[in-house]
């Protein structure tokens, strides 16, 4: 038999039924839910009078809606009537249905993507998937972890299973060490820049290479979370001793003579030697930056040592349109050095970087400094509640408050603005999430990801820096 | 599910790559717990000259003229035409049930996002992937000049116009079938009940941690 890449192991190894047609049957060991895809699949589910599947494979969390402030007050304190009918629905649905959720407010509950890990409810070897196209983030642990849409979630429900055709092998070998001061941010931006947010698409891409195998997991996931901005709906790498010692004594993960069972069974979790991928990208960590996207879409990135692209010199019209329109909407010249970009706001947080190393390097950056008078907010927002505590047993938000920082209370915040966290139109955000998207901060505000160290660096500076000359 | 067989109707021409899931439906209209009411706000901020939000009487807002769904020539249009990567971004599957609600029952791309793609066979709305080639012939043919009326058929897999227009394109069969016959996949799937058993118990033997309650 000829080798199998780690998407073709996860994939056989949850194979129910493979029909004559191409389309095949596929087993999800957890399914993770959150408030604002699953409403229209709980009905659906309750109007053809089905019940879950396994309710233990199910957990639920609210995020994207939670304001950031006096969560404790408890759900009825939501201003935004939609906002609270929302997680209330879920609240509800979850009680009816006795699905397993960490309400508002409850320390454990936090961004559905930080808490999976977090728990223990991810794990190597698993099928994972969500109403939530940052699913990919799961397979930085070796698992087979996608987005899917409120359809699907009732089929996962009501099922236990997907109905899939299988993707193509992708492989994104990084080599060299990163440079002093890169990042994973970095190096996903990077790569996107790279291959654009299109490059990846019907593909499952595993990260491999020194590059990241040198990356903790949490930067691991980082990478695999915007797997789905390069187009592509699974990111995964390998597992290996990180693995293991990340997922060792989560309160879901295996124990006593399953976990022996287990780690057993993970040591396989990679790719073959002679396993065939479809398409092998390599890009050269040595020769990264740090990252900023200057335009709408994620794609749109360069270093900080580089100027915003002058139009006029694509010779691809739909490409130069899309710079122009891009500009346009961004307020940015043609040319204009990167750091020449002032910032109205900047935004720690997000599935991509609100996890306890985040927080430490941004506080790395910041600490013993002042933001800039010129931002109007700079905020810090912890990615769930025990990521916020773990940072205050550190005094993280002492450092941040001290600096003028804000330091908020869990959830999706300001990266795609649905609670009260938003950009004006017109400002520019130093972002630490994942999306640049017109209006996704807030309706004309302009985003630019960077990594947290940048985010921090720009909030003191006031405009786009090279971090690495802080550190 | 909605059934779709053939459409014969008006084309859209949207004219930019990249068109992703926040520029269909934005997400303050996520907050919604119903399957409906996404139609109105389809492309909201390229629509409306004034921002939305949810419960307002969006009847009342400013249509941007530039913006070619508010050109009276498209009026009533069912099938759209754009570019690139269309739907990327988030896995909202509110973006197609806008889309539909609007009266879209088919979208031409040369290329899709994954998961957009995916959630619009679930509700009917047939995305069809062109070349680049024939994507630019149609958008030369649907101009706000002289708007056209194509055919897209899922069963010849045809999609035909004016000038003589025609192309094929391709579609895994289990889609193509449950949307020619509107089938349930739910429904579908549980026919397989003893099939996912089997497999459970098989894999409760090989990996027991990840059946413990
Ligand atoms: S943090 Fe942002 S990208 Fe991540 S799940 Fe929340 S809204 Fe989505």
């Amino acid at each position: 038999m000829p080798g199998r890449t780690l998407y073709d192991k996860l994939w056989d190894s949850h194979l129910v039924t493979q029909r004559d047609d191409g389309s095949a049957l596929i087993y999800i060991d957890r399914h993770l839910l959150h408030e604002v895809t699953s409403p229209q699949a709980f009905e659906g589910l309750a109007l053809a009078e089905r019940k879950p599947w396994r309710l233990s494979a199910n957990l639920a969390t609210v995020d994207h809606n939670v304001p950031t402030e006096n969560q404790s007050a408890g759900v009825s304190a939501i201003e935004d009537p939609t906002s609270r009918l929302q997680i209330e629905t879920l609240d509800q649905n979850c009680d009816s249905f006795n699905v397993t959720q960490f309400k508002m407010g409850d320390p454990r509950a936090g961004i559905v993507h930080v808490i999976g890990p977090e728990q223990g409810a991810t794990l190597p070897g698993m099928t994972v998937v969500c109403g939530d196209s940052h699913t990919a983030t799961h397979g930085a642990f070796g698992a087979l972890a996608h987005g899917i849409g409120t359809s699907e979630v009732e089929h996962v429900l009501a099922t236990q299973c997907l109905v899939a055709s299988k993707m193509k092998n992708m492989r994104v070998t990084v080599t060299g060490p990163l440079g002093f001061g890169v990042t994973a941010k970095d190096l996903i931006l990077a790569t996107i820049g790279q291959i654009g947010t299109a490059g990846g698409t019907g593909c499952a891409i595993e990260f491999a290479g020194e590059g990241i195998q040198s990356l903790s997991m949490e930067g691991r996931m980082t990478v695999c979370n915007m797997a789905i901005e390069a187009g592509a709906r699974v990111g995964l790498v390998a597992v290996d001793e990180k693995t293991v010692e990340y997922v060792r004594g989560r309160p879901l993960a295996p124990r006593g003579e399953d976990w022996g069972r287990a780690t057993e069974a993970w040591a396989d979790l990679v790719s073959d030697p002679d396993a065939n991928f479809d398409y092998e990208i390599v890009v050269d960590g040595t020769l990264i930056e740090p990252q900023v996207s200057w335009g709408t879409n994620p794609e749109m990135v360069t270093g900080i040592s580089g100027h915003v692209p002058d139009p006029k010199l694509d010779d691809d019209p739909i490409r130069r349109s899309a710079i122009e329109r891009a500009l346009r909407y961004m307020g940015l010249e043609p040319n204009q050095p990167i750091e020449s970009i002032h910032l109205d706001r900047v935004f720690i947080g997000s599935c991509t970087n609100s996890r306890i190393e985040d927080l430490r390097e941004a506080a790395r950056v910041v600490d013993g400094k002042r933001v800039a008078d010129s931002v109007i907010q700079a905020m810090v927002v912890p990615g769930s509640g025990l990521v916020k505590e773990q940072a205050e047993e550190e005094g993280l938000d002492i450092v941040f408050r001290e600096a003028g920082f804000e330091w908020r209370d869990p959830g999706c915040s300001m990266c795609l603005a649905m609670n009260a966290d938003r950009l004006g139109p017109g400002e520019h955000c130093a972002s630490t999430s994942n999306r640049n998207f017109e209006g996704r901060q807030g309706a004309g505000g302009r985003s630019h990801l960077v990594s947290p160290a940048m985010a921090a660096a720009a909030a003191i500076a006031g405009r786009f820096v090279d971090v690495r000359e802080w550190l | 599910m909605q059934k779709f067989v053939k459409e014969t109707g008006l084309v859209a021409p949207l004219d930019r790559s990249n068109v992703d899931t926040d520029q269909i439906i934005p997400k303050q209209y996520l907050k919604s717990i119903k399957r409906t009411g996404f139609g109105i706000n389809l492309f909201d901020d390229w629509r409306y000259l004034d921002p939305g939000e949810p419960g307002m009487d969006h009847l009342a807002r400013r249509l941007n003229p530039d913006f070619v769904l508010n050109n009276k020539k498209f009026a009533g249009a069912t099938i759209l035409l754009v570019r690139d990567n269309f739907g990327c971004g988030s896995s909202r599957e509110h973006a197609p049930w806008a889309i539909l609600e609007y009266g879209f029952k088919a979208v031409i791309a040369p290329s899709f996002a994954d998961i957009f793609f995916n959630n619009s066979f679930k509700n009917g709305l047939l995305p069809v992937v062109l070349t680049e080639g024939e994507v630019d012939t149609l958008f030369g043919l649907a101009t706000a000049e002289m708007p056209v009326e194509i055919s897209v058929d899922l069963e010849t897999q045809q999609v035909s116009g004016p000038n003589g227009f025609s192309a094929s394109f391709d579609i895994d069969a289990f889609r193509r079938i449950c949307l020619l016959e509107g089938l349930d996949e739910i429904g579908l799937s549980l026919k397989e009940t003893d099939a996912i058993r089997a497999y459970e118990t098989r894999r409760a033997t090989e990996a027991p941690w990840l059946f413990r309650e």
